[in-house]
This record gives C-alpha cells, structure tokens and sequence, in this order.
C-alpha cells in the first residue's frame, strides 16, 4: 500500500498499524508524535489504529528551537 | 529570601529561558544551557529525519531537571500553531496543563508576530488546557489581550528574532509592565548581557534568549554573563534605583569643609 510520510510517498506493507509503521521505520515510538491524516494518533493507541492506502503521516519530533 | 517567578503551575528560580537552536553542536548547547542556569529550555517540533538512525536526539542532551517549552517556530497561521502543540503534548511534555511557547509570524523577513492570529490560537490553546507564553510585539494593548484572553504571561520582543538589537523601545515596555498582571518575558532581541540587565532593571519578570548565546563567539561564557547580568538587573529593581537628576548631588557632606 501507498502512502505519504513526513512528505514522501512510500510503499508500505498492508495491514500495518502506527505502532507497526514505526518498527517497519526503525523508529523507536517513545520520543516521536504521530498524526494521521491531520489529527493526532495518541500513543496509547498506536497499537490499534490501521493505515489506510493513501494516508497522510507525519512522525515529529523535538529539534533545537528558540 | 524567595524570589520565584511563577508561570501556570511551575515555579523557577532562574529568569532566564534559553533557546536550544543554532548551536554548533549538542556538547557546546548543553553546556551553554548548564551554565545559563536555566530551568527550562524552548524545543521546536519537526518532522523526524527518517534516515538518521541511532544517532541521539536534542532531548539526550538537555538536563533532566530543564522543562521543555515547546514552540511554534514557523507556523503562520492559528491553525498550524495548535496543530503543532497538539503533536508536542504527544511528546510527553509533561503535566497536564503543558507549559507551551505561542509564536505565530507574519512574515519571513522581519520575522515580526501576528497579533491577530496569535491571540486567536492562543484562545483556541486555552481552550485546550495549554499553559500558553505568547510571543507577541511590544503592544501594550495586544498584551492586555492576551492576558484577558488567559495566557499567563506576556512576552514581548526587545527587537525583531536573532536581531540583537537589545531593547528598542522600553517605553512600550514600561506601559506593558505597568498594566500586567501577569509576568512579562523580552522574548527576542537581546543582544549581549547589558541588554539582559537593562530589561531585568525594568522590572521585567525574565527574558527568553537564544541566538545571543547559540551565536556567540564563547557559547558557554556568554551564557554566563548572561546568568549574571539577569539576576544583577533583578536585584538592581528589587533594591530600587535612584532618580535621575539633572545636577550633580555631592556625595560627602558639604558641611565640615577644611
């Protein structure tokens, strides 16, 4: 399945929940947000929350800033 | 003698915030931080270098005991800056009524804020149980706004970000300053440490400083004087200046004159 992450297109594997995208990435879940298709994914319920063919994602982080 | 600065439910004994950008590196930024004193640290959120794997994150170099101010560097419009804090909470920031910076720009150039878009996202924020610190022009009547609105403090700019120009107007500050309720932050424009005193000896309640550090030649000694020159300018307005006079006032008795 296709879909956009941090801007990019990529092809995903199906079926893959947050939590999954995140392993799938090499991201390790406890110092990132994720949003999907413009509204926050909680962390207590990346495990449960599907993808879907054509979502929006973004993982953010905290970067220097003033 | 206590002297806190109180902001939503955390106390500092330090004024000064820092910024955590543009710095050389995370050692020189951390140290810089350390010896700032500081308490609590700004933090923008961006999206994750997805190829830059195992190396440490900002948050590994930042001391344990600093809160995170996160802000809302680039954002235009309301809707972007809440957009941007709601991601930050997911970020364990920490309690539950996070303390968060507002900033809202007009534009890419002057890097001035928005009044317009910052006091609505700063109602809409509150109204999501944000602790909101608005970044905001030297306007005493937008402050006003801000401070009915529920931010609780107001941060004026000295000068535009990153100009170092130090303070230009003190006389919007002193009208800020004197119709506040809340605490009042130069956020923007400091320079070098003079101008972290001059602001302090105002009666400012603290200062928000990054690129007059991050930017310095000595990092780590700048962030020093900068320490010194917030709590001299804090103990100068506690201890209550003289006034100023035209004509000189001898200091040694006039009287008794060999």
């Amino acid at each position: 399945m296709q879909a956009t992450v941090n801007g990019e297109r990529k092809d995903l594997p199906d079926g893959l929940t947050v939590a999954g995208l995140l392993r799938h990435l090499g991201v390790r879940a406890e110092r990132v947000a994720v949003e999907r298709n413009g509204a926050v994914v909680k962390r207590a319920r990346h495990d449960e929350e599907q993808l879907a063919p054509g979502d929006v994602l973004e993982i953010v982080t905290f970067v220097g800033g003033g | 003698m206590s002297d806190e600065l109180s902001l939503g439910e955390h106390r500092f004994t330090s004024r000064l915030v820092v910024g955590t950008g543009k710095y050389k590196d995370f050692p020189t930024m951390q140290k810089a931080i350390l010896a700032s004193g500081t308490q609590m640290v700004t933090v923008a959120v961006r999206r994750l270098d997805l190829s830059a794997k195992g190396e440490k994150s900002l948050l590994h170099w930042i001391p344990k005991e600093c809160v995170l101010l996160p802000n809302t560097a680039g954002c235009f419009t309301a809707e972007e800056a809440v957009r941007t804090l709601r991601l930050a909470r997911e970020l364990e920031i920490g309690g539950a009524r996070p303390l968060v910076k507002l900033e809202v720009l007009s534009d890419q150039k002057t890097l001035l804020p928005d009044g317009e878009e910052t006091l609505r996202a700063a109602k809409m924020l509150i109204a999501e149980g944000f602790t909101v610190l608005p970044y905001c022009s030297d306007d005493p009547v937008l402050c006003r706004k801000l401070e009915d609105a529920g931010c609780v403090a107001v941060m004026p700019l000295g000068a535009p970000i990153g100009s170092g120009l130090g303070l230009r107007n003190p006389y919007s500050l002193q009208m800020i300053l004197e119709q506040a309720k809340v605490p009042v932050i130069v956020d923007a424009g400091v320079g070098t440490a003079s101008d972290c005193a001059v602001c302090m000896e105002l009666g400012v309640s603290g200062l928000l400083v990054n690129t007059a550090i991050s930017g310095a030649q000595d990092p780590v000694a700048m962030a020093t004087a900068m320490k010194l020159a917030t709590e001299a300018g804090r103990l100068a307005w506690r201890a209550g200046r003289i006034p100023r006079k035209l004509y000189g006032s001898a200091s040694s008795p006039l009287t008794g004159v060999i």
